[in-house]
């Protein structure tokens, strides 16, 4: 049967799975496709899945690259479960990918790659697009190195160079096949190449090649629409998790007067926030790239003592050689953030995988009675609002904070709603005037239990601060014992009481019924979806999701108490329910964990919470 | 017309009392800290910096409690990372003058790593390192600079570790400014650390510190009365390096290596004697200054090295001054409005 050519299917979202070899640039692919969903108005979420390795041997499974784009025309939380097009560039990127595919997918393949070499090296033991392994899928066998280098010929480019755009050809099939645009890419070749009008040329042919391709060939048919977004008004942008973090100190730092110091050593996935943050020296920042992650946090404290927004950033390993200083910022009370973007532990453990296993470590390991503030990001472009909450926490509280994000919401991006730093909350650190007589190094705020913040350079405030336990209010080095117990009920305190200067818990659905999910963090997206679709269906379900962990919002126990069962849910062997036992020991928790290094998807925890339901 | 006025800040004239502490000092009677101690109480108020501009940090030990014997703006920090907390310190306020103590444990063993990479980015602060060749604080083991062989706590029958020598780590790290002194000369001490506080860029000063309990008499071959003499060479720029008690001796450089001479043997007179160019970006001599050490040489006393270099500080001011006055984005704002966005 043969479909009119144009009949177009409308669709409420999609998701589509670029895979292709470390080398084929299915990175850029991927982030151009979402430009040119952003450009449609539509609401969408990606998701890169890269080797840890930088070039895996060429043509194996450990090499494949993948990046993934859920878009649609309502709200989008996640970057999507399952992919309803694949685009797999060579054979390895189609076995080790096809997992990640519904099963009745678009495949979109590039059949030249398809050789008896390529397929063995893949693992395959006969060729899939011939062996009728592929039945159920709608398979697409583009010839695209042969079109690529077809839709070159004339230009005056070598081989090697003229392959390198065949990602581009992927990109106009996939363009075509749901109804958008040449303009945006083109406009971005034009752009990003502009020294050399021959790349720029090429590039445009090629993903030309692909669009005309596809328009071509029967087996695309139907085509797929996907209708804007409503999203509120105003101007948007794409973000990851690490650059809105990046920003949300840059905003921290405008509204706060403080400069900003970020003190970090490269690892993975945090590092991209150190690399943003040097971009800005326009705005002073003093990105400071440490010779080791305690030199990082190290110097940071020197900065904080010194008056800057002092911030580190580093993932758990990192976070580990940090304890140390960690406790010496709680002993001298001084303001500093410490981002932690989680990942697959312990020791090396994952590093390009996302988990939720450091809270334990940010809640605890450190030596002596040693609290801090925790906060968790819950989405990409929350991790903007986070960080900006965790320096004015920091910077009002007079303590560090530690802000856990993980490796999926620092490589994921989604649209982000631009907000004016004029309306963010003001910050309002307690810096002490030049020769205030009253001025003594452990002197508190009455309602916060903060000290003041008396920065070097200024007149009359000279004092000593340090790891050394100190004498309440003079700051003297004490050995009393008694002195020693009050200091330690003060900086607890300290924490305990920035619960009230954090928003109360909400709940999303009932405020009391049969099962209330908990969850925290970055699994915000895959869960609000979730129990929004089970709510759709009428089922007695609601959602508390945390991005307060230490101090908990004061009404926990109350949004606790009035739900038969809770469930907690957390990508780690269970962290945040034993803290959650150890606050509220009244309540009886169930829990639900995934320990793979892989988001939750919103089909295995609805299934899970749909058979709760149904006990 | 107005007269434009000119501001030039007034700094007071400060005296040592300006910088004594109310905090009862607690190293040993007859340590060598209480003269360090004195020493840069003389020298702070003499450096025509405000009071309130200075900032001491330390890691930790007996020589780290240093901070708090210092009525400055000060961090006892922890163990190693003083030259860590001082960067940050001095990057994020370069206008203030940051002095970094620390003893031979804390900055070589623990804190080694920081030490070479402050070193390497001649950041401008001013270094102290107190030498005793022991870890004081925990009670006696051996440190990275306790001579091969010597029987510690943690080394009964003797170390069987090759020491560093500062100046050669030092040098050997890209530095700008070595320098070498006693805690028994205490003018000398003065005036080199003096001059570390004008040098721009990182200055170490080694001081060869006497620990009486623990390493007592250390450095006796140097500072020692009878054999001071014979095993004391004082640099001083532009000078021939002769030494003993009728300056009778001296270093020559003979093909590659130091060697020392007797004025009127063999021929050697004054000419042939080396003068010292603490300027010489070439390290070399500089070196090998740094390595000689009794009884076959002199150990080498004042400033060894001090040449000009660029500070990370000024490198860092530059491109922020580049990037504010090209960059397009002028507030956050600007920012978040940048690159590809969209209205809904
Ligand atoms: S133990 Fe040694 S270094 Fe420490 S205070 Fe006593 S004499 Fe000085």
């Amino acid at each position: 049967m043969t479909h009119k050519k144009n009949h177009v299917v409308e669709l409420d979202d999609v998701v589509v799975r670029f895979a292709g070899d470390s080398g084929d640039g299915m990175q850029l692919t991927g982030s151009l496709f979402s430009d040119s969903v952003a450009f449609a108005g539509n609401d969408f979420a990606t998701f890169p899945d890269y080797p840890s390795e930088i070039r895996a041997p060429q043509g194996t499974i450990a090499g494949v690259s993948g990046f993934q784009v859920h878009f649609g025309q309502n709200n989008i939380h996640t970057s999507g479960d399952l992919a309803d097009v694949l685009v797999a560039m060579n054979p390895a990127s189609l076995r080790a990918s096809l997992k990640w595919a519904e099963k009745d997918a678009t495949l979109i393949v590039d059949s030249d790659s398809f050789i008896e070499k390529g397929i063995i090296k893949a693992g395959y033991d006969t060729n899939p697009l011939e062996d009728n392994s592929l039945v159920g899928y709608n398979l697409i066998k583009a010839p695209i190195s042969r079109l690529t280098k077809e839709a070159v010929k004339d230009l005056d480019i070598e081989l090697k160079a003229a392959l390198r755009c065949k990602n581009m050809f992927a990109l106009g099939i996939v363009l075509y096949l749901f109804n958008r645009k040449l303009d945006s890419t083109n406009a971005f070749f034009e752009e990003k190449f502009k020294s050399n009008p021959l790349i720029v040329e090429s590039n445009k042919r090629v993903l030309k090649a692909g669009f005309i391709f596809a328009e071509n060939v029967e087996a695309i048919n139907p085509t797929f629409r996907v209708q804007p977004a409503k999203l509120k008004k105003g101007t948007y942008r794409n973000i990851t998790g690490n650059r809105a973090t990046a920003w949300g100190f840059l905003a921290a730092s405008e509204r706060s007067g403080r400069e900003l110091f970020l003190g970090s050593y490269p690892i993975t996935p945090a590092s991209e926030i150190l690399q943003e943050l040097t971009k800005h020296k326009q705005f002073s920042v003093k990105a400071f790239q440490a010779e080791d992650e305690i030199a990082g946090i190290c110097s940071s404290l020197g900065a904080s003592f010194t008056g800057s927004l002092a911030v580190t950033s580093t993932s758990g390993p990192g976070l580990s050689l940090k304890s140390e200083a960690i406790g010496l910022a709680v002993m001298t009370e001084l303001p500093i953030v410490i981002v932690d973007v989680q990942r697959g532990g312990p020791s090396t453990g994952m590093p390009t995988k996302s988990e939720q296993s450091d809270l334990f470590q940010a809640l605890f390991g450190r030596n002596g009675e040693c609290p801090t503030i925790v906060l968790a990001a819950i989405s990409s472009s929350d991790c903007f609002y986070s960080a900006y909450e965790a320096s004015k926490l920091a910077l009002e509280h007079m303590t560090p904070v530690i802000l856990l994000t993980d490796g999926a919401l620092a490589n994921g991006s989604e649209v982000f709603k631009i907000p004016k730093v004029a309306d963010l909350p003001v910050i309002n650190p307690p810096i002490v005037e030049p020769n205030d007589p009253d001025f003594k190094p452990y002197r508190r705020d009455e309602k916060k239990l903060s000290r003041y913040w008396a920065i070097p350079g200024t007149e009359g405030l000279r004092h000593r601060i340090g790891g050394l336990e100190k004498e309440n209010i003079t700051g003297n080095v004490s050995n009393d014992p008694l002195n020693h117990q009050l200091m330690v009920k003060l900086r607890d305190d300290k924490v305990k009481r920035v619960a009230n200067y954090i928003p109360e818990q909400k709940i999303i659905g009932k405020d009391s019924g049969e099962l209330l999910i908990v969850s925290w963090g970055g699994t915000y997206g895959v869960m609000l979806t979730a129990v929004e679709r089970l709510q759709e269906k009428g089922k007695d379900i609601s959602l508390a999701h945390f991005k307060y962990i230490n101090p908990l919002p004061k009404n926990t126990k109350e949004v606790f108490s009035k739900f038969k069962r809770i469930i907690v849910c957390e990508l780690n062997n269970g962290q945040f329910v034993s803290y959650l036992k150890m606050n509220f020991p009244e309540f009886k928790y169930e829990q639900y964990n995934k320990i793979q290094g892989l988001p939750f998807m919103v089909s295995e925890i609805k299934e899970k919470f749909s058979s709760l339901l149904n006990e | 017309m107005e007269e434009s006025q000119i501001k030039v800040p007034v700094i007071p004239e400060l005296t040592k009392e300006d910088f004594v502490s109310d905090q009862m000092v607690k190293w040993c009677p007859g340590c060598g800290d209480h003269a360090i101690l004195s020493s840069m109480e003389k020298v702070f108020p003499k450096l025509g910096i405000r009071k309130e501009d200075f900032v001491v940090v330390s890691g930790i030990g007996c020589s780290s409690r240093f901070p708090y014997y210092m009525n400055t703006y000060g961090i006892h920090g922890i163990h190693g990372r003083a030259a860590a907390i001082a960067s940050g310190v001095k990057i994020a306020n370069p206008e203030l003058s940051v002095w970094m103590i620390t003893g031979d444990g804390d900055c070589l063993a623990i804190g080694g790593n920081h030490f070479i990479h402050v070193v390497r980015r001649n950041l401008d602060i001013n270094i102290i390192l107190f030498n005793n060749k022991i870890y004081g604080l925990t009670k006696g083991q051996f440190s990275p600079t306790t001579p091969k062989g010597a029987k510690t706590k943690t080394s009964p029958l003797g170390t069987i570790e090759i020491p560093f020598n500062p100046g050669e780590l030092v040098i050997g790290a890209q530095g700008t400014f070595f320098a070498r002194v006693t805690d028994s000369n205490p003018k000398m001490m003065v005036d080199v650390l003096f001059e570390a506080a004008r040098h721009n860029g990182t200055s170490v000063v080694e001081i060869l510190q006497n620990c009486v309990i623990f390493s007592n008499n250390i450095h006796a071959l140097i500072t020692s009365k009878e054999t001071k003499e014979n095993n004391q060479l004082h640099l001083k720029h532009g000078e021939p390096m002769l030494f003993g008690k009728q300056k009778d001796k001296g270093i020559i450089l003979r093909r590659t290596n130091l060697e020392v001479v007797k004025l009127g043997e063999n021929g050697i007179t004054e000419k042939d004697i080396l003068i010292h160019n603490k300027f010489n970006h070439d390290t070399g001599v500089h070196n090998m200054l740094a390595r000689m050490a009794p009884p076959e040489f002199p150990a080498a006393l004042g400033v060894i090295r001090a040449v000009e270099q660029e500070t990370y500080g000024q490198a860092l001011m530059d491109i922020i001054d580049i990037a504010k006055n090209t960059s397009p984005l002028k507030s956050v704002d600007d920012l978040l409005n940048s690159g590809n966005i969209w209205e809904i």
